[in-house]
């Protein structure tokens, strides 16, 4: 996003060279320069009008959250309500109880799945030889690819009742296990997708950083008689320390958001009680029972708690010396 | 592990680590590889073997593409199929040609208005557009129950359009000006100058839009009103995250075990994008990263 040296030129009766026109560039008139520009504006006509539609539109959607919404009336002349949606949503114990599994679901990956794809990284990275690294990063890298359906159905045939491993104990004369529907196992169940989905997606990063550490330091660590495991713990750690606390970072700010579409396909199969986190509780509030006001505020809440949370993380990186997600000048 | 390929000063490590480094990457990767495995095993495997042993075949003794054949032969998933297809098409090139003339008009230099625009467009990031007001931009544009609802409003990807301008702003400023020199236009200078010399940007774009249109399913229920409209995805969380009866969404006959017709539109479904993946694989290190820097 820095600005290039190079400019267009004027149009043809201009007479200023490079960097002279970089100067009079604002004195150009509008006109002249609407004339010039025209093809790119209308190439960006577009996307910009997605962008308005799509996103800024949504973003003005949310108007909505103070409105008691009637959708034969229309988003404009639907009745204002003030923070009515937003006093009944803090009385509604459902949307409590989504807030509470979705921050100890988040908990909870923070704990397992954040690590596995560093654990992994650092395993890959450990390894001479680049055959054997290519092939393992093929394979880790494609779960990233298929859909959460697809995940899902996967997850049933190894796990569910009728699944691989349940017929292998069953085969055996063992007890067999019921994971898929049942709510005390659900929370271990989509750590366990997360994990086989996104993890070595995840080592992307993370092997990225370990190429870029400086070959040198180790020569010098070794050299020194540092052995391995003191080269990684005094070179590989500190090293890499940035780009770990920046994902924590936004894995923090992102707390409240736990992935809509695993949750959403699992949801009934273990009940509200167990599968309810608070982009489904949106969902079914809102599209699923009508009550589109008390969802666009639940929606708003988690994005307003979201920003500050991002917001905050990152002043405590920049206390702890870090570089953190974005400089404040 | 070539030991031709270790610095001299890392030493050869034990021989424990190695035989311990080999079996987690063994573990890792049977752990990937299984699943697919499995299903794909339990689709081509007999009907009357699936039942024979509970449902799953993990080496099947007779291969039999019965369940292929029977829901191939038109109905549901066929059809399912096809719709996937089209959104995928029609869906990647809308995206990728909206995609291409934004980044290049946001990464020329003084374009009028390109600052304010950019701006526009990044600050998105930070407001992804929420569920339910997006649900009522589409209703209100009139896009409810038409594929389109499928495709426009996740016409660009902000990501994508980040890499991308980037990717164009690295062209060297001295063959725009050559071009411009030469009489082209800023269409042609895109077309002539730009596009041959981002081939790679723009295939692996091109895959990750198609690999998102193929697997998005939940515009589709929210959306479509209308279940015979529906896509692959849509059609498969159906019966097999919601349990519902086979019989009940496809037509043929079902003269086999519901098990493995279930797999077999596993597979299917997830077929495309095993076929794509080699292609993504190659360009996707570099495309992540240099996206990574850029924002």
């Amino acid at each position: 996003m820095v600005a290039t040296p190079t400019r267009e030129p004027e149009a043809p009766t201009s007479t200023s060279d490079d960097p002279a026109a970089k100067l009079e560039a604002p004195k150009t008139p509008l006109r002249r320069r609407l004339r010039r520009d025209w093809v790119l504006l209308a190439l960006m006509l577009p996307g910009v009008g997605y962008f308005l539609v799509f996103h800024y539109g949504a973003l003005f959607g949310n108007v909505i959250a103070f409105k008691d919404y009637v959708p034969f009336i229309g988003v404009w002349d639907s009745p204002w309500v003030g923070i009515d949606n937003f006093t009944s949503l803090m009385n509604n114990s459902q949307f409590w109880h989504a807030a509470w599994n979705t921050v100890s679901i988040a908990g909870l990956q923070l704990i397992f799945y954040f690590p596995a794809p560093l654990a992994l990284a650092l395993l890959l990275h450990s390894l001479a030889g680049d055959t054997i690294r290519r092939f393992v990063q093929s394979v880790v890298y494609l779960p990233h690819f298929i859909s959460w359906v697809i995940v899902v159905a996967l997850f049933q045939q190894v796990l569910g009742d009728v699944g691989v491993l349940n017929g292998v104990l069953a085969d055996n004369g063992l007890s067999t296990i019921d994971i898929i529907g049942n709510p005390d196992a659900y929370r271990p169940l989509v750590i366990a997708q997360i994990i086989w989905k996104e993890c070595g997606w995840g080592t992307i990063i993370f092997l990225a950083a370990l190429t870029n550490v400086n070959e040198q330091l180790y020569e010098a660590a070794a050299i020194d008689g540092a052995n391995a495991w003191r080269r990684f713990w005094h070179v590989t750690l500190p090293a890499i320390r940035p780009v770990v606390i920046l994902l924590l970072i936004l894995r923090l700010g992102d707390i409240l958001t736990v992935g809509f579409e695993q949750f959403f396909l699992q949801r009934n199969a273990v009940g509200p009680g167990a599968g309810e986190v608070l982009d489904t509780f949106v969902f079914y509030t809102g599209i699923g029972s009508g009550n589109f006001g008390t969802a666009t505020a639940a929606g708003l809440m988690k994005g307003a708690i979201g920003l500050v949370l991002v917001y905050s993380a990152n002043k405590i990186a920049h206390r702890l010396g870090e570089q953190g997600v974005y400089k404040s000048r | 592990m070539s030991s031709s390929q270790r610095p001299i000063w890392m030493g050869k490590p034990r021989l424990v680590t190695r035989i311990a480094k080999g079996i987690a990457l063994f573990i890792v990767v049977m752990l990937v590889i299984f699943p697919f495995w499995t299903i794909v095993a339990t689709s081509i495997a007999t009907p009357e073997e699936v039942v024979a042993n509970g449902g799953w075949v993990v080496i099947p003794e007779t291969i039999s593409f019965a369940a292929y054949t029977d829901i191939l032969r038109g109905g549901v998933i066929t059809n399912a199929l096809t719709v996937s297809a089209g959104i995928t098409l029609v869906g990647t090139a809308t995206s990728l040609v909206a995609t291409i003339f934004l980044a290049y008009a946001l990464a020329r230099p003084n374009v009028v208005g390109g600052r304010p625009i950019l701006l526009l467009v990044l600050f998105t990031f930070l407001f992804p557009p929420a569920m339910i007001p997006s649900f009522l931009v589409v209703k209100e544009t009139g896009l409810f129950d038409s594929y389109a609802a499928l495709i426009l409003p996740v016409l660009i990807n902000v990501f994508n359009l980040v890499v991308m301008r980037g990717f164009f702003q690295g062209v060297p400023g001295e063959l725009i000006e050559a071009a411009r020199l030469d009489g082209a236009g800023d269409f042609r200078i895109l077309t002539r100058i730009i596009l041959p010399l981002s081939k790679a940007v723009v295939a692996v774009i091109g895959l990750f839009y198609a690999v998102s249109y193929w697997n998005s399913f939940f515009n589709a229920i929210i959306y479509l009103d209308d279940t015979t409209k529906w896509p692959i995805q849509a059609v498969l969380r159906q019966y097999v995250s919601q349990g519902a009866a086979l019989a009940d969404t496809s037509e043929a006959t079902m003269v086999n075990s519901p098990q493995s017709v279930k797999m077999a539109v596993v597979v299917l479904a997830t077929v495309p994008i095993i076929l794509v993946y080699p292609f993504i694989q190659r360009f996707f290190t570099k495309g992540v990263l240099t996206g990574a820097i850029k924002s």
